[in-house]
């Protein structure tokens, strides 16, 4: 009984942590879709959303409207970011080999987080986020052969993170398969020549996408640091580097696999902790990385890929 | 309608189209034909914004005159000159009435009388509706893909080999609905290898040949001529 609810509880645990990475995910794969690139600064993302919304709560308080106004705020302010990034780093690189687009992703990384360890108000110190309460809900309670008390707990935390995580991932795919803009950038991820001869600005499409990913990236953000509640200019890193490993284990350019490879990421982070060692969780999440490139490097929904000649 | 100067294209040090001059009048036919790596899709390319080029092209619109230089694919499709690529290039991962709408994607107005002209040229798409496209045949494709391009209403469609892979039978089928759009006042701009169909349903023609105009004239005339039976027509 205490394995299973300790399981239980590593499981409830996982899925809260594998749908903040789903939604940092979805942002790698739908970039990677459109214009094949990895958007290696697309973590950082989550940092400067983080960041929006710590002032934001810093300045009004803490309370579930303020809470609300942070994470919009978030969402819709960091898309700017991602928007400027793609303009003036990685279009004009579009027609250059792929390489170059990828250095540049790292080194436009590299700059984010070091532009804002020199920015005065955000400086390198960590910084404790504000959080609400820590209220939570038993979902199964028992006692074990020593008469102590076992729980299995959801916080208000762990609710509003599935809340947010399943809403916006309603919406995106509403989005992707419903609109005509949506649709647009499904046929521009497709074959993008084609989609410019069918009168589709393609530009415009692109920078629509990485609006999109920067601002899940931002509600992601926020959902991490009220998880996590430090926050510091390299915080985006690890989250942003294991949802990478998330897309590419879902299948990258495949939205449900993002979300797949989010949730089983963060169950695996969580499980490795709970029952090996938490020393052992990142190495973990790498070494599924190493697994599925050598075994199924297409991903776990993703479909192998024709070169097109 | 569209006048065509000095147009060069270059990858690297190749010069794929070198300095070729040709025109397309309202509601002509005109053929570009050519053996492989002569040019054609090159051209095309070009005509759409896909490739940088250089040499002047001239679209001219109910008396407006537009010059293309610099201007974006997306926009020249929304004056009127639309492209359906080589290789037909349907969008796979969508449904036959999703790459149809997406073919009308400019346009704003209501698309049922487009979509029933579409229906009416080709009524196997019908049936194919909610089909994902990639599931069609070729013939159904090349077929998706020209309704595709007539929604976005063209003025002058330019087609980059529209026989590419089909049996002969479905090669006649495009080849007579191609004349039934011209009739209904599209001017089309054919890319073909297949010389012999295209030079039947063209007026004028145009042989490339390693990037420059080799000959010209009306199509008839052409399609005797003793260079292009050799060369192209199989004797």
């Amino acid at each position: 009984m205490t394995f299973f609810a300790q399981l239980l509880q590593q499981i409830v645990n996982g899925l809260a942590l594998g749908s903040i990475y789903a939604l940092i995910s979805l942002g790698y794969t739908m970039v990677y879709g459109i214009v094949r690139l990895i958007n290696f600064a697309h973590g950082d993302l989550l940092t400067i959303g983080a960041f929006i919304a710590y002032f934001c709560l810093v300045a009004l308080g803490i309370t579930p409207l303020t809470l609300t106004i942070a994470i919009l705020l978030a969402m819709a302010v960091t898309p700017l970011f991602g928007y400027a990034l793609e303009r003036f780093a990685y279009r004009p690189l579009r027609d250059a080999p792929r390489i170059n687009s990828l250095i540049t992703a790292i080194g436009a990384s590299i700059l984010i987080e070091n532009g804002l360890r020199v920015v005065p108000f955000i400086g390198t110190e960590f910084r404790r986020f504000p959080t609400m309460t820590t209220a939570q809900w038993i979902l199964m309670q028992s006692t074990d052969e020593f008469g102590q008390l076992i729980k299995v707990t959801i916080s208000q935390t762990q609710l509003l993170v599935f809340f947010v995580a399943a809403l916006l991932m309603g919406v995106l795919v509403l989005i992707v398969d419903r609109t005509k803009t949506g649709k647009a950038m499904r046929a521009t991820s497709f074959d993008m020549k084609a989609a410019a001869l069918m009168g589709i600005n393609v530009n415009r499409i692109v920078s629509f996408t990485f609006l999109l990913g920067s601002s899940l990236a931002a509600a992601a953000g926020v959902l991490f640091a009220l998880s996590y509640p430090q926050i510091e200019p390299y915080m985006g890193i690890m989250p942003g580097l294991k949802a990478f490993v998330a897309a590419v284990l879902g299948g990258i350019g495949s939205i449900p696999g993002a979300m797949l490879g989010g949730l089983i990421l963060g169950l695996a982070e969580t499980l490795t902790k709970g029952f090996i060692s938490s020393q052992l969780s990142d190495a973990v999440v790498f070494l599924i990385l190493i697994v599925i490139l050598m075994f199924r490097p297409s991903g776990l929904l993703g479909k192998a890929v024709k070169e097109k000649v | 309608m569209l006048r065509v100067t000095g147009l060069e294209v270059s990858y690297g040090s190749i010069r794929a189209v070198q300095g070729i001059d040709f025109d397309v009048r309202e509601g002509e036919i005109v053929t570009l034909i050519g053996a492989n790596g002569a040019g054609k899709t090159s051209t095309l390319h070009a005509l759409s914004g896909l490739i940088p080029s250089t040499g002047s092209v001239e679209l001219e619109i109910d008396g407006n005159r537009h010059n293309l230089r610099g201007i974006a694919p997306d926009l020249r499709v929304g004056l009127g000159l639309v492209q359906v690529p080589e290789g037909r290039r349907v969008f796979g991962n969508l449904s036959v009435r999703d790459n149809l709408l997406l073919g009308a994607y400019r346009r704003k107005d209501d698309l049922t009388k487009d979509l029933e002209n579409v229906f009416r040229l080709f009524p196997r798409l019908k049936e194919r509706l909610n089909q994902r496209s990639s599931t069609l045949s070729g013939g159904e494709q090349q077929m998706l893909a020209i309704g595709r391009a007539l929604m976005s209403r063209p003025r002058i469609l330019l087609l980059d080999e529209p026989s590419m892979g089909l049996a002969p039978l479905l090669v006649r089928e495009i080849f007579r609905i191609i004349q039934a759009i011209n009739a209904e006042g599209v001017t089309i701009l054919l890319v073909e290898q297949n010389a012999h169909m295209a030079l039947k349903i063209a007026q004028r023609a145009f042989v490339l040949e390693t990037g420059k105009i080799a000959l010209s004239g009306p199509a008839d005339e052409l399609a005797r001529s003793e260079t292009v039976k050799r060369a192209y027509l199989g004797g």
